[in-house]
């Protein structure tokens, strides 16, 4: 029975429950007399809905109910909202069309849901959704954003001419051009985002139940934020009072971005709970997630980047197209906006910076956050343009990375970019990755395998990113529509054992093991003798959720500050018991003692009196020790640091081998390594997911999801991976109360660049200077054919 | 139909529609919801149990296959009394779970690859992995868990 605390790396205190099976995810609950629900979703990207018949279908075996979107607008349901407006530079608001929970009019990506079907079981109800009658009148789609953007080009909603969402910038366009001016050289890329499908391994699933007699809904979702779900949803779309709705967001599967939106399914399941009085569940299949869960990236970029004759940065110019997909969803604009040209200026001093969006409407499923968020997108566009730079120019790719380095001493550093970096030391990241990597070795590495007939390359990537979501004030001013604090309660129990009730939301982050060493550390209790509570409304009183690697950040910072406010608590009670002044009372190392005597309580003995006030003060004194905090942080954190990447390629078949990589992140303090570290593995294997594998293809002309199971998306699997090798370094953050700066997407920012400038490195001597994602050997083979047969045409 | 196997080393007749697919019986009747659905297509490896202790996909086995033969699901890993089986202390150990979905798969496939191969080479792990997805671990703690457990469940330190 020890305190754990700062910088250890206890076992996780959620493991056990994974390990036997004995996990609760929402598949896992069965209420009493639920039925099932089945979603009929629109087999076209795009095609007007006429009459729907349900007849066939209500006559089934089993059928309770059919549902369609005309049943929902008769109930002055309200739209799907978005939390973060964005203002184009013309100062016009975004374009916000209507996003219906079931499609009334039009459906405008294949998956769109025009129908639910409720029945006795899950089988009954996906039976009968076949017989659900809906007259399509297909309409052309449009697929890729430049067609989007033709003038001729069929619209997505009608209220949007030529399906522009909004044209947003950011920076100094006058400065960037002055740059262009006096620029010695100009290195220029155009490059794509792949589209990507986040997958988390557990699919989405809903249970909805209402108790007549309470007037009382129960939502359990698969969401990354229950309290956000409740407010959106209840507030927003049902009219439900918000003291009328529980949301539940149990053991939860996985998240990255996927499950921290509002979606139409949670929406529909509680609007027909209540209608039938029944618990209604939905479990998504797989091949349904494809077409229903929120995707992510997918931009089109031109970006150019001006030096000066000694390779110093002078400005950047980056302009993107951003695909909204079909509907705006929860954050879906503020992703390619705030999240990302805030980021282009990496760790460089970059003077002069200016961004333009054009944030576009297509006939695909909606673009929302996808771990990382914005940022690997930014960190990608601006590392592979400084490769093309350092090319070009003949400058080393380490040294011209060097050059424009913001040194240490110089922070905090105001970027031309809004943001202001508080704390960092990138070269100290970029030199210990160097060391780590033996990259003096490589140019052997390259000769050996030149011998085998490989090409191998090495890239490197450093970023920045900007996280621990958000300071509500500066998030305020770019748009968002609500607070991005968080809250957490300690309430200490009279045998001391601890409750910590928090905002955010664990589905694989350790929270209930770091939440506790935090605990342990302030307050001195065994570290089994706290229970972290999250994911359900009715227990935690607020929160917005995890997402933008805030849960540490943000939520660990509400956790100390009410830690903090327990001890304050604590000194009170010991100075009544002690007959000391208040101010006279010390905490430390787990005991209340009276400065400079021997005279002190246990922090357990103080967790027993202040559950029994015999004779309190009561005027001055309340009992009971439990007390709440709301932190709102004064700036977004910045974690950054060095990738090197190396991979061969085997210049026949195409075929790539990923031999290694190292990372060496600053994600400010530790607070348990182990954790950390399993975030960085699995953060950075995502973003080799992204460079070499990962691709939501839609058919350009149809509209239909190319790449819509496991066998056509091809996910990250163990046997295509190398062992990584993570090796942190370490600045406290200068604004967080512990010195955190979060980690959670490091992995996934910094990698994709890495990736792609190890396989670009790798083509030089055939002349090849981009490789869009996901590098396939389908891709790097028909690359190599085409830059071999043009040097034999040229010989 | 009426079919009889032991499940978890407890015998047990069940009466099943033929098309009844393992996973949903263990899941829906038999309250084991340990053994995960994390696709439609075959492909992720969580809904994993040993079948005579071989990893089988129970999203694709029928129950009516299984008259006489004996199914250990995750659930049926640790002892009755609790204690973890070696494997599950291995990649308790060395952080082998995040989330947590995909690991009754991972640790039945960890369970058969340290029964088939007692002392494997990294690679040979990595490539027996092929068939479970993770999308939290990045797989690299995965495979540290399992070269450890097979190790323990071998009895070599
Ligand atoms: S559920 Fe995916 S393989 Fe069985
Ligand atoms: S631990 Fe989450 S999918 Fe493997």
């Amino acid at each position: 029975m020890t305190a754990i605390g700062i910088g250890q790396a206890p076992k996780r205190k959620e493991d056990v429950r994974f390990l036997t099976g004995r996990g609760r995810y929402v598949s896992d609950i069965k209420l009493h007399n639920m039925a099932a629900a089945f979603f009929v979703r629109s087999p076209h990207a795009h095609a007007k809905i006429g009459a729907i018949d349900s007849s066939a279908a209500l006559e089934a075996e089993g059928v309770v109910a059919v549902f369609t979107g005309a049943d929902l607008e008769a109930a002055k349901v309200g739209g799907l909202p978005v939390g973060w407006g964005i203002t184009g530079s013309d100062g016009e608001p975004m374009k916000e069309p209507f996003y219906p929970v079931l499609a009334v009019g039009k459906v405008r990506h294949v998956g769109d849901p025009v129908a639910v079907v409720v029945a006795e079981t899950p089988e009954q109800a996906q039976a009968a959704a076949d017989l659900v009658m809906v007259d399509y009148e297909p309409l052309t789609p449009v697929v890729s954003m430049l067609d989007a953007l033709k003038p001729e080009a069929p619209l997505v909603h009608e209220d949007v001419p030529q399906n522009l969402c909004c044209d947003w910038a950011m920076g100094d366009e006058a400065a960037v051009e002055e740059a262009r001016q006096k620029a010695a050289h100009i290195a220029r890329i155009e490059l794509v985002n792949n589209r990507l499908i986040g997958n988390p391994m557990e699919p989405r699933a809903a249970i909805a139940e209402y108790d007549r007699a309470r007037d009382h809904y129960t939502l359990y979702t698969t969401s990354q934020f229950p309290h956000v779900v409740r407010f959106l949803m209840g507030g927003l779309v049902l009219n439900i009072p918000q003291h009328k709705l529980r949301v539940v967001a149990p053991d939860v599967g996985g998240g990255f971005g996927v499950k921290q939106f509002h979606y139409a399914e949670e929406a529909a399941l509680t609007f027909i709970a209540g209608k039938l009085c029944r618990p209604v569940k939905w479990v998504s299949e797989r091949s349904e997630g494809f077409v229903s869960d929120r995707q992510g990236r997918d931009h089109v970029t031109e970006a150019e980047l001006m030096l000066d004759e000694n390779g110093k940065f002078l400005g950047l110019w980056v302009s993107t197209l951003a695909n909204m997909g079909g509907y705006l969803s929860t954050f879906g604009p503020n992703i390619p906006t705030n999240l990302y040209a805030p980021l282009l200026s990496g760790v460089y001093k970059l003077p002069a910076i200016f961004c333009n969006v054009k944030v576009v409407f297509t006939n695909t499923l909606p673009v929302d956050a996808y771990r990382g968020a914005g940022r690997p997108e930014a960190t990608f566009v601006l590392e592979r343009l400084v490769d093309v730079a350092a090319i070009e120019t003949g400058i080393d790719k380490i040294e011209i990375r060097r050059r424009n380095m913001i040194s240490k001493e110089e922070y905090p550093y105001q970027t031309p970019v809004v943001v202001e970096y508080d704390s960092g030391d990138p070269m100290a990241c970029l030199d210990k990755a160097i060391e780590v990597a033996d990259i003096a070795g490589f140019e052997a590495r390259r000769t050996e395998a030149a011998r085998r007939g490989k090409y191998r390359g090495l890239g490197l990537s450093t970023y920045v990113e900007a996280c621990g979501l958000a300071p509500s004030r500066l998030a305020g001013q770019m748009g968002a529509r609500g607070g991005l604090y968080e809250s957490a309660t300690v309430r200490v129990h009279p045998t001391s054992h601890v409750s910590v009730m928090i905002g955010t939301h664990n589905h694989g982050q350790g929270h209930e093991t770091t939440f506790a060493q935090i605990v342990s550390e302030q307050l001195g209790v065994p570290f089994e003798d706290i229970d972290i509570v999250f994911g359900d409304t009715d227990r935690v009183q607020f929160g917005m959720g995890t997402y933008g690697s805030r849960s540490l950040v943000v939520g660990g910072a509400a956790l100390s500050k009410a830690g903090d406010k327990v001890i304050v608590k604590g000194r009170k009670i010991a100075a009544h018991l002690l007959e000391a002044s208040f101010e006279d009372i010390a905490f430390e190392k787990g005991e209340f003692k009276v400065a400079g005597t021997d005279r002190a309580k246990t922090f357990a003995e103080i967790a027993g009196a202040a559950y029994v006030p015999h004779d309190y003060p009561l005027e001055t004194l309340e009992p009971g020790l439990e007390e709440q905090a709301y932190y709102d942080p004064i700036n977004f954190t910045y974690p950054g640091g060095a990738h090197f990447c190396e991979v061969e390629i085997d210049p026949d078949s195409g075929e790539i081998e990923l031999c290694a990589y190292t990372a060496v992140d600053d994600v400010g303090t530790i607070i348990n390594p182990m954790i950390v570290e399993g975030q960085l593995h699995g953060g950075i294997v995502q973003g080799i997911g992204q460079a070499l594998f990962e691709h939501g293809i839609y058919d350009e002309e149809t509209g239909q999801l190319m790449s819509g199971s496991f066998m056509d998306y091809c996910m990250p699997r163990a046997d295509n991976l190398p062992s990584i090798t993570i090796s942190p370094q370490v600045t406290a953050c200068a604004h967080t109360p512990m010195g955190v700066k979060g980690c959670g997407e490091c992995g996934t920012i910094g990698s994709p660049a890495a990736v792609i400038n190890a396989v670009v490195d790798a083509l030089k001597p055939l002349g090849i200077t981009h490789v869009d994602m996901p590098a396939t050997p389908n891709r790097l083979w028909a690359i190599i054919r085409n830059a071999q047969s043009t040097s034999i045409a040229a010989e | 139909m009426k079919v009889s196997f032991t499940l978890n080393a407890k015998p047990v007749t069940v009466d099943v529609d033929p098309a009844t697919r393992l996973a949903d019986l263990l899941r829906e009747d038999m309250d084991l919801t340990g053994t995960h659905i994390g696709c439609d297509t075959s492909q992720c490896g969580a809904c994993l149990v040993l079948l005579d202790g071989e990893s089988v996909k129970s999203c694709t086995l029928l129950v009516a296959s299984l008259e006489g033969r004996g199914v250990t699901t995750v659930e049926g890993l640790a002892d009755p009394d609790g204690g973890l089986h070696p494997m599950q202390t291995a990649f308790r150990e060395n952080h082998g779970l995040q989330c947590g979905f995909c690991t009754p798969g991972m640790l039945i496939s960890a369970v058969d690859f340290a029964n088939r191969n007692p002392d494997p080479t990294e690679t040979e792990l990595r490539h027996w992995l092929e068939g479970n997805i993770c999308r939290c671990t990045g797989y690299q703690n995965i495979v540290k868990s399992i070269m450890a457990g097979t190790a323990a469940m071998h009895q070599r330190a």
